[in-house]
């Protein structure tokens, strides 16, 4: 039973031309399967050619009791037929499995946009659960927007009706049956979920055909029913896209793929120490089924011993690798001052999650700067890397390897929950693309003598196997003596030592920054780093079209910074830092260049939208 | 620095560093690092072969004055380095220098896990019942009343028993030695010839904060009388053989009973078992004063090791695979975009 409330009058729709993209949010309860609707979705969406972003959002709890608004889950998926930056401002169209989804996430949704919920969950239990003191379906408050009512809950059992399966598991093929019914509603194929369902279920044949079955219902819901107005089929082309072949990348599937390449271009075998913890764990997931790449991996007693394995590791001749999210990494950070100590190669990476302690484990942040670039006692200078996205991780990851066997260095590789989560369309590299940077380790005594803390021309020290005859020395965490590595408590020795500490990092060869979008020199620069990339490309893109004189600069090299970047900064009347903290990296800038840089600060949880850092240039430019 | 083709002997001396050693004299860390030397060439043992892994502490600086690898880390953390070092290359020796505060307190949980996993190294606890370099307060083996500087009216808290905590935590092998007994480098080879985590109490005088803290047993005149050293397949004797240990059966206990002219068999004592996980226990938990110190291998009884787990499962799991890195790159769903028709 379909119940239009808002129908589009012609003049509301020639104000609205078909969109170029469309944002489509998948929100039910924690055990309803949204994050894997949304991922099949995403799937057959890449496979259609189109560009997009996309953004899950869950509950810290793995079940959160059924129909609470915290248990909610959602998955936003933004696609279209030009470049997609972000995962959508807001949504055109929201999937509500239940009342506490429909609440939790209706807010969100555009003026006009359609409202998909299911009508059987609608029961007064459930409308308890989520607060509604009357039924939002029938009671007017959704006016606004465009809404379609069915019960998906009986048109699903309905559906699956000749398997056999006990209600439950009946139910579960809901998620099915509102995928199949999406599928139709953007013209999607929907062979590609069959084979996967077939391949998922292949010991449970007939979860496989009962998956499908509702699939098809859905679908075929959407082909014949009569449904009023606002159901209406989308056909949204394909992008414009650089020939060549594509996959759907996650933040974390590219960077343990960047961590396997950059082995590779280093030629060494790696290791990998890590610790369970939200949302790093992927990557040691991803990792540890890679053995036949030379990878080790190590799931320790705790985040200390993570990384201490992997300083063992790397003192061993291998690359050691650890991972974790900021309460790991405050956990690690003397075993860190070590590394620094002992000058051996490391690669950390952060996926920062909205803190501090335990502080929201499933949410985004950029919180984590202050603690990668400063967080650890003594002078301990460290480089720190951040990737923008999923795609853009693979090169960080390489480039976090380079720099940490090149220099002889730990090195923190930023990246957050919403880039290790959010999957994207990736051009496959080449790897023939990329410049190995082979090691070489040190296997004789080298003329003039061997001394463990020798200096190459890249300030970094020798890297010595154990089990090398005639290279025998002992290294550790008390100050070493300049060249010989032995123990030196000398005040000029410490001096010397520290800024030989200190100028081997600001030695490293960073790039040039370079400017994203716009001039070298202006009215406004827009200066950021990390995952808050899309909403600032697209918020400076439009800001341009409207003839506004603003730029867009983005910095993946944290620390050491670019070289030219003070130089750069300068050139602009204004420069504003939209980060999601309260003015990290704004702090270091103003600190580093004594530029007059401004905060615009976000600190919800969520990323930012478009609109946000839009309103902020005007208001600078105003 | 040495000059050694690989087959040459080593000697004692071969393994030390011209690094000056800065323990307080009379420490029994002199005693503990002499018996390593000379155990190392009797043991066949390589210098560049060898890695000597440890914490912080007065026994953490060991590392130094061994002319090996070594790596001084950081406050209880050895265990996870050198779990680190090994994985990464198994052909190495590996022994692990710690103390009661390094491997008791501060990184009791990686030793714990070190031992669970009975990755194939050496530890040798130096227990001196007192944190030494941070100037003398009470450690976790400490006796209950111990004064220190921050327990100057007696430590409260009751001690553990480092060889039970292992055994509890999974051992395979478990020993106890003292500084300055001639027996430590027989404990040393056993713990080396076993393949697993050999782990080795060694009771070490402080002479400076807890001076004589073992005297009750290792003093010349109570010797005989309250040191029990064990011996794989002979009678659990001491005393100069007056004395045994045998089972009580009804209480499933030990219990220490006289030996009358050497005829211990008439007396029941116990014919050493070191594969006797049970008697194991009950030998480390043995109060001492109404029983003797039960020292030497105390069990030893071998099982797979961590390390030749790892290197079989990464073996396995790679069997027939080819690691291609642009073929893993192109995996999962993938589509092809082609050239535009108007683009070239």
């Amino acid at each position: 039973m379909a119940s239009a409330v808002h129908e589009l009058t012609p003049a509301e729709a020639s104000a609205n031309p078909p969109a170029e993209s469309i944002v489509v949010r998948f929100a039910g309860d924690s055990g309803d399967g949204m994050q894997l609707t949304g991922g099949q979705f995403t799937l057959s969406t890449a496979l259609a050619g189109n560009d997009l972003a996309t953004f899950p959002d869950f509950p810290a709890e793995i079940r959160a009791p059924q129909g609470t608004l915290f248990g909610v889950s959602a998955f936003q998926i933004n696609f279209g037929s030009t470049a997609i930056d972000t995962a959508g401002d807001v949504p055109d169209v929201l999937i509500a499995m239940n009342p506490a989804a429909l609440k939790t996430n209706v807010d969100a949704l555009k003026a006009g946009g359609l409202i998909i919920a299911d009508e059987g969950e609608f029961g007064e239990r459930n409308l308890a659960k989520a607060k509604y003191a009357a039924n939002p379906l029938h009671d007017g408050s959704l006016a606004k927007w465009q809404l379609l009512a069915f019960n998906i809950s009986q048109l699903t059992l309905d559906a699956v009706k000749p398997f056999g399966l006990g209600n439950k598991e009946a139910l579960r093929c809901k998620n099915m049956w509102t995928l199949g019914l999406a599928l139709w509603m953007f013209d999607r194929d929907r062979q590609p979920i069959v084979d996967w369902l077939k391949a998922k279920f292949a010991k449970m044949p007939v979860l496989a055909e009962a998956n499908i079955a509702a699939l098809n219902a859905g679908h075929a819901y959407g082909e014949t029913a009569e449904l009023a107005g606002p159901m209406k089929q989308h056909h949204v082309a394909a992008a414009p896209a650089e020939p060549g072949l594509y996959r759907t990348v996650t933040g974390a599937e590219s960077i343990s793929l960047g961590l396997v390449a950059g082995a590779q271009l280093a030629g060494v075998k790696m290791f990998f120490g890590g610790y369970p913890i939200t949302p790093a764990s992927a990557i040691l997931h991803h990792l540890s089924r890679l053995k036949e790449f030379g990878i080790t991996t190590f799931q320790a007693e705790d985040e200390i011993a993570a990384i201490a394995s992997a300083i063992g590791a790397s003192y061993a001749g291998q690359l050691g690798v650890t991972s974790s999210s900021g309460p790991g990494i405050a956990l690690k950070g003397e075993a860190m001052g070590l590394a620094i100590m002992t000058e051996l190669p490391l690669v950390i990476i952060n996926s920062q999650r909205g803190g501090p302690s335990t502080g929201l484990p499933t949410k985004t942040e950029q919180s984590d700067l202050y603690q990668a670039v400063y967080g650890r006692n003594g002078d301990a200078p460290m480089p720190v890397i951040a990737a923008r996205s999923p795609a853009d991780a693979f090169d960080c990851a390489i480039e976090a390897v380079r720099i940490a066997v090149q220099y002889m260095t730990p090195v923190m590789l930023l990246t957050d929950g919403y880039i290790a989560n959010a999957a994207e369309p990736w051009l496959v590299p080449n790897m023939d693309d990329y410049a190995p940077f082979p090691v070489t380790y040190l296997e004789t005594v080298p003329e003039g003598g061997f001394l463990p803390y020798a200096r190459d021309e890249k300030r970094a020290r020798p890297w010595v196997k154990p089990g090398t005859p005639g290279l025998l020395h002992r290294i550790g965490g008390i100050e070493k003596q300049l060249g010989t590595g032995n123990i030196e408590y000398g005040a000029a020795n410490h001096q010397a030592m520290t800024e030989m500490r200190r100028d081997k990092v600001l030695g490293i060869d960073v790039p040039d920054q370079e400017v994203e979008l716009g001039e070298a020199g202006g009215k406004l620069a827009i200066v950021g780093w990390g995952s808050t990339f899309g909403p600032i490309h697209q918020a400076v893109r439009r800001a341009r079209k409207k003839g506004l004189d603003v730029s867009h600069i983005h910095i993946r090299h944290i620390w050491p910074l670019p070289g030219n970047l003070g130089a750069l900064l300068k050139g602009y009347d204004k420069i504003i830092v939209p980060e999601m903290n309260t003015g990290q990296l704004k702090t270091v800038l103003r600190d580093q260049f004594l530029v007059d840089a401004r905060p615009l600060n976000k600190i919800s949880g969520q990323p930012f939208m478009i609109s946000e850092i839009e309103a902020a240039i005007e208001e600078a430019l105003a | 620095m040495n000059d050694m083709t690989p087959v040459a002997k080593t000697l004692p001396k071969d393994w030390e560093t011209d690094q000056e050693v800065r323990w307080c004299p009379g420490c029994g860390d002199y005693a503990i690092l002499k018996a390593v030397q000379r155990t190392m060439p009797e043991i066949g043992a390589r210098p560049e072969n060898t890695v000597f892994v440890s914490g912080i502490g007065c026994s953490s600086r060991f590392p130094y004055y061994m002319e090996t690898y070594g790596f001084h880390t950081i406050h209880g953390r050895a265990p996870a380095v050198a779990t680190g070092v090994k994985l990464a290359n198994p052909d190495l020796d590996v022994w692990i220098i710690t103390g009661d505060g390094d491997a008791l307190s501060i990184g009791g949980n990686h030793t714990m896990h070190l031992i669970r996993r009975n990755l194939d190294c050496q530890v040798l606890l130096f227990n001196n019942e007192i944190y030494g370099l941070t100037k003398g307060q009470y450690s976790p083996t400490s006796h209950v009343g111990t004064r220190s500087p921050s327990t100057p009216f007696g430590s409260l808290d009751r001690p553990l028993t480092p060889c039970a905590f292992v055994l509890g935590s999974g051992a395979r092998f478990v020993a106890r030695a003292i500084d300055v007994n001639k027996n430590l480098p027989a404990v040393l080879k056993a713990a080396y010839a076993h393949k697993g985590t050999g782990f080795v109490e060694i009771f070490q005088n402080c002479i400076v904060y807890n001076d004589d803290v073992f005297a009750p047993f290792t003093e010349k005149a109570n010797a005989s009388a309250s040191q029990l050293w064990v011996e794989q397949g002979k009678p659990l004797l001491f005393a100069g053989g007056t004395k045994g240990l045998t089972l009580d059966t009804e209480k499933l206990v030990l219990k220490v009973v006289d030996v009358v002219d050497g005829d211990w068999a008439a007396a029941h004592v116990i014919v050493h078992d070191q594969t006797n996980r049970a008697v194991a226990h009950m030998l480390v938990e043995m109060p001492f004063g109404p029983f003797p110190m039960a020292l030497g291998v105390l069990y030893d009884d071998p099982a797979p090791t961590f390390e030749s787990a790892v290197v079989a499962q990464n073996a396995q799991a790679s069997a027939g695979k080819k690691p291609d890195l642009q073929k893993l790159l192109s995996q999962g769903q993938t589509w092809q975009v082609e050239k535009q028709p108007h683009s070239m």
